[in-house]
């Protein structure tokens, strides 16, 4: 019943809850939308930090995202033994990278005071439950190795039957204690994002590729 | 042909003196909120000297602005598309609040609460950034203002770097040191740095009358901006996490006042009008060698009495009270009729629409053992009393790296018509000129007494009138399309909100 409400319960609670909020926020207060950069007050620190951690971040992210988008694609990659290593590496360096990133921009928020003043209660919160997870996730990728191989065996289905609506956890709950943590925060941070400037993430602007150099807005005629 | 309107401007720096009463007026109605307390959207700087921020006019610090490839295109600075987005998380060009000055106010409470003691109590100063007491200010709003600190700052100007070794140092000698004022806002420019380095799109120009603005709802903080303005007129207010620019008071515009900092200068340098462009030919103006970029931009600006143009900018649906206002635009007079009024800084290629008459230069003439030159004859054989060119104390070089992308023949020869209009005048009222001088006068300036009675004209006798053509924008009417006014009255802005906005998350 406690495991039901863990895996299959709230994982759908932080779901809708993130996307009917951001949605919501986007609506009312577009104003709000968006990470309030402090570079302007700190900007040597800043480099140290955001910039592994975003890449670091965007790295693991997708090694996530993909298995459970192309699961075949993905055993195909890791049934062969070099390849497995190889993700391994590649996967705890960008862990690495992002966690050492982020705890230079929280030691960053907590000495500068320039930086300080501009930080909010929900940035802390959100920065403790993003150090939590990339924490818990560097632990458990350290300490049950091969993760990009079992990932897709035992999160990639339960993941899958959650978004097909027939929930199925058997494959999670015999996981050790800290594994679950790392799945459950997951689904915090997922919560957290609408609340926060994590929303900003809605926001990339893929658009700036394609679109021209100048805007002219005219009042009177739809040009 | 696309014919637009675009309320422009003209700062005639000769009557510039530097008193900042523009900035006080910009800073009373639009900035001195908890964020914005830096900016300063109109600035009034010495120059020579660094500016704000400092050292602003260097491009290869900031990467503001365009640049011709070898393809003979234009591309940004500051990124490519990609790159923009890859410099999203950390934008390495960025201005700090160091290069600006951290704003402080001080602690006047202590002058009355202060216990009895054996010292006179002091108001210390105190971040209005981080609330802290600031024991060392190091720098603040006109902080090298008439040359304080110089040549510590001053020789640090990028427009220096065209001039020799001994030009420089004259610059600075005792009885030789020159300097004039260089008031600054948003250029409104025809081709801006800032909308093409915006990766949200959140800034755009205004078709009707060519304002540049920035969305406060679409704009995510990511900076761009503020790299890709060459002249560093967008800012970042550090509290709501926006960009803000100058927004030509538009709200007063629209209800037919001039903009704030030109209604209150004193100094009456200032003059506002429509000047009617060819949208088509913007993207080749940005882009032509820099000698001919000066050239090219009067090019784009058309004549609003030619029978073309004004059939072409109604067929655009440029309304006739707009073309009524570009014919009596002042600004149309000193940019394209007289040619005396050149952009700032050309090169950087965004083809501002803020033009300057340059001032003229010292009247004082070389130094002779001792003595000033006053009474000599020089080289064109006109009294060097009033300024001459070759004697100028402030280097046409350094001019021309301001106003022409280093043309100096265009500088020249805006100087050889404002001489001859000071000539001309001084041989009327004072008569100590030959007639054949005033002709001689005339003739270097490529103009003639008709011209020169009405740039004396507009120069210094101008009315209100005159100075400031604001055209109807009839903005009342494209609001009502959206809102009912009465509904929005008493609201922030013109109807948008209900309340300021505030960040809560
Ligand atoms: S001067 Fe104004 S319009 Fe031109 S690039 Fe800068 S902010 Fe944009
Ligand atoms: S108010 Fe006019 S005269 Fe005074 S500093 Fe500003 S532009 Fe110059």
């Amino acid at each position: 019943m406690f495991d039901s409400a863990l895996f299959i319960g709230f994982p759908y609670v932080s779901v809708v809850i993130a996307v009917v909020v951001s949605i919501y926020r986007y609506r009312t207060e577009p104003f709000t939308y968006s990470s309030q950069s402090s570079e302007l007050l700190e900007n040597r620190k800043l480099f140290f930090g955001s910039v592994p951690w975003h890449y670091g971040i965007i790295i693991i992210l997708l090694a996530h995202l993909i298995p459970f988008l192309f699961p075949g694609l993905w055993g195909m990659i890791t049934a062969d033994q070099t390849r497995l290593y190889i993700m391994e590496l590649i996967g705890l360096s960008f862990a690495l990278m992002a966690t050492i990133g982020l705890v230079i921009l929280i030691l960053r928020r907590l000495t500068n005071v320039r930086a300080r003043t501009v930080t909010s209660i929900p940035d802390w919160l959100l920065l403790f439950f993003l150090l939590l997870q990339v924490g818990l996730g560097f632990w458990v990728a350290y300490y049950y190795r091969w993760g990009s191989d079992w990932f897709l065996h035992i999160a990639v289905p339960w993941l899958m039957s959650l978004v097909t609506l027939q929930p199925d956890i058997s494959s999670v709950i015999a996981l050790p204690d800290l594994v679950k943590f790392h799945f459950i925060n997951g689904f915090i941070v997922i919560l957290l994002l609408p609340f926060t400037r994590l929303v900003h993430l809605l926001t990339f602007p893929f658009t700036y590729i394609w679109r021209r150099n100048q805007i002219v807005i005219w009042n009177r005629r739809g040009r | 042909m696309d014919i637009r309107a675009h309320v422009s401007m003209v700062f005639h720096l000769d009557k510039c003196i530097g008193c900042h009463t523009c900035s006080i007026a910009c800073k009373n109605i639009w900035t001195d909120r908890k964020g914005t307390e830096y900016m300063w959207w109109n600035n009034v700087e010495t120059k020579p000297g660094t500016g704000y921020p400092t050292l602003w006019e260097d491009q290869d610090k900031y990467k503001g602005g365009w640049e011709r490839g070898k393809n003979e295109k234009i591309h940004l600075r500051l990124h490519n598309r990609l790159g923009g987005l890859t410099n999203l998380f950390y934008n390495p060009y960025l201005p700090t609040i160091d290069d600006y000055y951290e704003p402080w106010t001080y602690d006047y409470e202590n002058l009355f609460n202060a216990p009895e003691g054996d010292d006179q109590p002091t108001a210390r100063a105190i971040s209005m950034i981080t609330g802290k007491p600031m024991d060392n200010i190091e720098a603040g709003p006109n902080w090298d203002d008439d040359l304080g600190g110089s040549p510590l700052y001053a020789r640090n100007d990028v427009n220096l770097d065209e001039l020799s070794e001994g030009e420089r140092e004259q610059l600075n000698e005792i009885e030789r040191v020159v300097f004039f004022y260089l008031p600054r806002i948003c250029n409104h420019c025809l081709n801006p740095g800032c909308v093409a380095a915006c990766p949200a799109g959140a800034i755009y120009k205004r078709g009707e009358d060519g304002i540049v603005l920035i969305s406060q709802e679409k704009c995510r903080a990511w900076r761009m901006c503020i790299s890709g303005c060459p002249y560093k007129k967008t800012y970042y207010n550090w509290a709501s996490g926006k960009s803000e620019k100058c927004i030509l008071c538009y709200p007063r515009l629209e209800s037919g006042q001039p903009p704030a900092c030109f209604h209150s200068c004193v100094g009456r340098i200032r003059y506002l009008g429509v000047l009617l462009y060819d949208a088509d030919k913007i993207v080749n103006c940005a882009s032509v060698p820099e000698q001919d970029l000066v050239a090219a931009q009067r090019d784009l600006i058309q004549d609003p009495f030619d029978p073309q143009v004004i059939q072409s900018a109604r067929a655009n649906g440029v309304p006739d009270a707009m073309i009524t206002a570009a014919q009596n635009s002042p600004v149309y007079k000193f940019v394209k009729k007289w040619q005396i009024a050149l952009p700032l800084h050309p090169d950087f290629r965004t083809v501002p629409m803020l033009y300057y008459v340059p001032p003229m230069l010292p009247v004082l003439a070389k130094m002779e053992n001792g003595n000033y030159d006053i009474a000599g004859l020089d080289k064109e054989n006109l009294p060097a009393m009033l300024s001459s060119l070759e004697k100028a104390r402030m280097p046409i070089k350094y001019m021309a790296s301001m106003f022409s992308a280093g043309n100096v023949k265009i500088v020249e020869e805006v100087y050889r018509k404002l001489i001859a209009v000071r000539i001309f005048k001084r041989a009327q009222k004072v008569k100590d000129y030959q007639p054949a001088e005033v002709e001689a006068a005339l003739a270097q300036g490529k103009t003639n007494a008709e011209e020169v009675e009405a740039i004396f004209r507009l120069t210094s006798l101008p009315t209100y009138e005159e100075r400031f053509v604001v055209p109807p924008l009839g903005r009342e009417i494209s609001i009502e399309a959206l809102e009912r006014p009465l509904d929005r009255k008493q609201a922030t802005g013109f109807g948008i909100r209900s309340q300021t906005p505030k960040r809560e998350f």
